[in-house]
């Protein structure tokens, strides 16, 4: 047994305080694969060391460590016996590096994440962040670099998931600066089971068969997880071969031979093998089920001769997962993976306990699965205010010009950010499964019919750096209200909150003071909501030598619909007449244009802080749009959020094609400078249209606090609208010509560079 | 009327297609395995889309050639109604079971979206129901349909077009990825069997945004009265 020297173990990313933690768990100094196996259990990714205790925020969180285990408190019960798990996974780091792949890859492990419950994958959705894209907004190399990474991600995600059989219905893209260097890529997926289908991952009954399941094992993503608990450097590139390459095909077999195989109840338990492979499925899987396991890694089918222990037990090659058999019935597991091409081989065997792995004959780990799961030393972090944070809550509108509504308008509807995300979406598949009701694009938030019921599931994810930056406290609470509200808005009751939280290293007290804040901010949300957070990812280590990411969490959400044909879209009808649904709120002196998009865009200022929500009244004015959408009083809502009020009228406007003419009412929360009235992003505004004469109904239709004013009627080629200070008006056409041709036009340079 | 329903490892539309034939049609539907080279108890054919084998090689190729499809060349050999949509038009046309081949779109990226149809030739079981311009959905990487000039001159001479992209009621875009003449389906010399881009079996209730694929659909049905 070589001797482990200090060079070797933190050159893996191991303290020398956990290396001395590992030493006594053993009691003795570990073996290299042993090291291996801690140094990815123990990154953050895995062990979440760092977060830990901020996670115990989240309510679900802190009952599932404190009782028995996370996997069944994801599992949301929404009627029909029917449940749905759902979970976001960040591939950042692999996408910086290798966009493709690095997407595809994401898009996969989240898939048996939620593959492994038991549950069918029914959708997948996306929340992505770049550099910016635009000539001029960054150095040209640093430009090209961006359009590429956001290509090929765009590429990858559509390559794995339109293959598998995954419909992507949703998700969002923005662009900034602060994540030139370090894009964020992160996937969610949704699944749907059988409550009487909830499968386990803990490993039971001493004697049991451990079955191997899937593709073959090869040299592919070694260390993976540790790559994503550090910084990206010079050196990234070099790490190219740390990124797995996905089979989508296989994935696609898999998903159907593993419920084909949970089906026959030959199944004890099962686990996906996600970072880290054979080393997370066996460790997590044992230390769950108390048990140990004995494994032979001979056995492991191979892509190559001469693999070593180490590098088997660390591996990430894809489309992989581990179960446990019922002694006896292990052939039925087999004879349906057989049936889909893919190995389906026993490794080993559920014991009493301590985990022992051998190669060659010779045992190279014995070890209890619970020090690698459980021993991690949880890291005390402190976090502090930083000093901009400060300042920004003095910011002043003093001196700012107000921008023409009518050109303010037009700029924001062409800024990346905010601009159709058309030529995205029409690279995904979003209709494979033939439940997709609500498409990404027609309606706030993406609703699925899914057989078997009538109800509907409605799923966003929405996340906004630049408000949690500036506010990480509110920018938390921001986030829930905002993915909430859009559920919402298809007149679903919002239900449950995944999230997916992208930072920079912790060990810096302003990030970790963003991190800490912001999920405070989460958490507080979900409880007010009544929305717990049923699962979620961290993601730390976002920085390059360009700097690290904005603070940004995202936050997913699911609602439902008791009848899925009731859904609401968000674009208007000729005919239809339009009012504002409000919740009271105090605008403040920064009139809700502090961190807004407008003050970015049109005056390239990034300060002042966003407003919180009153989420009391948020509650009210969900429930208010899923009385109106059931008792079928409007036909379309829309919230106001990024671009303020005038943006999401001409959201309305571009998604159907037919203007409007609107005098929005002197009563609404809306500040007193005309732009501020146009493009403040004030939370708790909805735009609803309903058929003629409904207006009184809708009033009549409101609970709680939440108020309604009628503006107008839609019709004609124009949108124009009359703000208490100010009025604008613009052809309907140009609106869509600037909304749908921002994205396309900041690419074309890219495919006429590629042909040139 | 009994449809088979084929499954390749990767194909990713078979799941749709038998509850659209089953649910939204009525129709007797079951799952035939790739590797199975009876179709004894069948009627008709549904080869559905996705990604057969991964499209590793050329989209359709390998699935051409699995044991399942001597059946499927004896029933179109016999009349029996056979249809192939996206990844299956793909693959009836590697199966030699119909004219020219689909490759990348010509804008080299992978388009999810409606597209409206016109049928061209109304004399087969597949066209004979749609009578105007339909809007079905398009989701595929390779769907350019091309062609040899003279093969493409006797499918359009034989009154085999079946379907051409056209431009929407909304003036919206026709032709979503340069197709030779701007073709979305293809039939046989016996209008037997069809192969077609768009994908009728998502387009079959009111839900899911249309029912114009049960006009395509009911191709199935028009076996009983010829």
């Amino acid at each position: 047994m070589p001797v482990i020297v200090a060079e070797l173990y933190r050159s893996l990313g191991i303290t020398d305080a956990e290396y001395a933690k590992i030493v006594e768990l053993l009691g003795r100094p570990p073996s290299e694969t042993e090291l291996g196996m801690f140094s990815v259990q123990w990154s953050e990714h895995c062990s979440y060391k760092c977060s830990r205790p901020v996670l115990a925020y989240f309510r679900r969180y802190r009952e599932a460590v404190e009782g028995e285990g996370l996997e069944n408190a994801g599992v949301v019960e929404i009627g029909d016996g029917l449940g749905v798990v759902m979970k976001v996974e960040s591939h950042n780091h692999p996408s910086a590096v290798e966009p493709y792949q690095g997407a595809a890859t994401g898009v996969g492990g989240i898939i048996r994440d939620i593959l492994t419950m038991g549950a069918r994958p029914i959708a997948a959705l996306d929340s992505l962040r770049f550099g910016p894209i635009r000539d001029g907004e960054a150095a040209p190399e640093v430009v090209a670099r961006n359009r590429y990474l956001f290509g090929r991600v765009v590429e990858g995600i559509g390559g794995y998931g339109n293959c598998v059989g995954v419909p992507t219905v949703g998700g969002e893209v923005s662009f900034h600066p602060r994540y030139s260097g370090n894009p964020l890529v992160n996937a969610m997926c949704v699944g749907l089971l059988r409550l009487d289908q909830v499968t386990t991952a803990g490993a039971a009954g001493v004697g049991n068969p451990v079955l191997y399941l899937g593709s073959a094992t090869g040299k592919d993503g070694i260390h993976g997880a540790s790559f994503a608990s550090e910084v990206l450097g010079e050196d990234s590139d070099a790490k190219r071969p740390n990124v797995q390459i996905g089979d989508p095909f296989a994935e696609k077999a898999l998903i159907e031979a593993t419920l084909e195989a949970l089906a026959t109840g030959a199944v004890q338990s099962i686990q996906d093998m996600g970072a880290a492979g054979l080393t997370c499925s066996t460790t997590e899987m044992a230390a769950k089920g108390g048990v140990g396991m004995m494994i032979d890694l001979d056995l492991v089918p191979m892509r190559e001769e001469g693999m070593t222990a180490y590098e088997l037990m660390l591996s990430e090659s894809q489309e992989r997962m581990l179960c446990v058999a019922y002694r006896g019935r292990e052939q039925e597991v087999v004879d349906v993976f057989r049936k889909w091409d893919l190995h389906a081989v026993e490794i080993g065997q559920v014991t009493e306990s301590g985990l022992v792995i051998r190669r060659h004959g010779q045992v190279v780990v014995d070890a209890p699965a619970e020090a690698f799961t459980e021993g991690c030393p949880v890291r005390d972090l402190r976090g502090e205010e930083p000093e901009y944070h400060r300042r920004a809550r003095e910011f002043r509108l003093d001196g700012i010009p107000e921008t023409d509504l009518g050109e303010g308008l037009l700029t924001l509807l062409a800024a990346p950010s905010l601009a159709s995300k058309g030529w995205v979406t029409e690279q995904y598949d979003q209709q494979v499964q033939t439940q997709t009701t609500l498409l990404p694009g027609d309606g706030d938030a993406a609703v699925l019919a899914p057989r078997g019921t009538g109800r509907g599931l409605a799923v966003a994810i929405d996340g906004n750096g630049r408000w949690v930056y500036l506010d990480p406290y509110a920018g938390g609470l921001l986030a829930v209200a905002e993915a909430a509200r859009n559920v919402a808005c298809t007149g679903a009751r919002p239900r449950a909150a995944t999230d997916g939280l992208n930072f920079g290293d912790p060990n810096q007290p302003h990030v970790f003071w963003q991190f800490e804040r912001s999920v405070r901010g989460i958490a507080d949300a979900c409880e007010a909501l009544g929305v717990p957070v049923v699962s979620g990812n961290v993601s730390f280590y976002n920085e390059s030598e360009l700097g690290e990411v904005l603070p940004t969490p995202m936050v997913g959400v699911m609602g439902v619909l008791e009848d899925a044909g009731q859904r609401l879209s968000s674009r208007w009808a000729e005919g239809m007449e339009v009012g504002l649904l409000w919740v009271p709120l105090e605008t403040g002196p920064q009139q809700g244009l502090g961190a807004s998009s407008y003050l970015a865009e049109c005056h390239g200022i990034e300060d002042g802080v966003p407003l919180a929500p009153d989420l009391a009244g948020e509650a009210e004015l969900f429930e208010s749009l899923a009385r109106l959408a059931e008792q079928g009083t409007i036909g379309a809502a829309h919230d106001v959020s990024e671009g303020g009020l005038a943006f999401a009228l001409a959201e309305m406007a571009v998604g159907s094609g037919v203007g409007a003419e609107l005098d929005v009412p002197a009563s609404a929360p809306l500040g007193s400078r005309a732009d501020a009235q146009a493009f403040g992003e004030v939370p708790g505004l909805v735009v609803v249209a309903y058929p003629k004469g409904h207006g009184p109904r809708v009033e009549g239709g409101v609970v709680g606090r939440v108020r309604f004013a009628p503006m107008g009627r839609v019709g004609g080629d124009r949108l124009e609208v009359v703000f208490p200070n100010g009025r604008l008006s613009v052809a309907v056409h140009n609106l869509a010509q600037a909304y749908r041709e921002a994205i396309p036009a900041a690419m074309q340079p890219t495919r006429e560079q590629e042909g040139a | 009327m009994r449809v088979a329903v084929l499954r390749f490892p990767g194909s990713n539309c078979d799941q749709d297609a038998l509850h659209a034939l089953q649910d939204d049609l009525g129709l007797k539907v079951g799952y035939v395995w790739h590797t199975e080279t009876s179709l004894a108890g069948y009627d008709g054919v549904f080869v559905p889309g996705g990604f057969s084998y991964g499209d590793y090689l050329r989209c359709g190729a390998m699935a051409a050639r699995a044991p399942v499809m001597d059946e499927v060349r004896r029933f179109a050999a016999e009349g029996r109604p056979v249809i192939g949509a996206c990844n299956g038009f793909q693959i009836l046309c590697e199966a030699g079971l119909l004219p020219g081949a689909l490759v990348a779109n010509e804008g080299q990226k992978f388009v999810c979206r409606d597209v409206w149809l016109e049928a061209v030739d109304r004399t087969s079981r597949w066209t004979r129901g749609v009578e105007r311009p339909i809007r079905l959905p398009i989701a595929h990487g390779e769907g350019r349909y091309v062609c040899e000039p003279e093969d493409l001159a006797r499918v359009e001479g034989e009154g085999r077009v079946a379907f051409r992209y056209v431009g929407g009621p909304d003036g919206g875009p026709g032709n979503p990825n340069g197709s030779m003449d701007d073709i979305a389906g293809v039939l046989n010399p016996a209008g037997n069997v069809l192969g077609l881009m768009p994908h009728p079996e998502r387009a079959t209730k009111a839900i899911l945004g249309g029912t114009d694929g049960r006009l395509v659909l009911a191709g199935f049905q028009m076996a009983l009265v010829s």
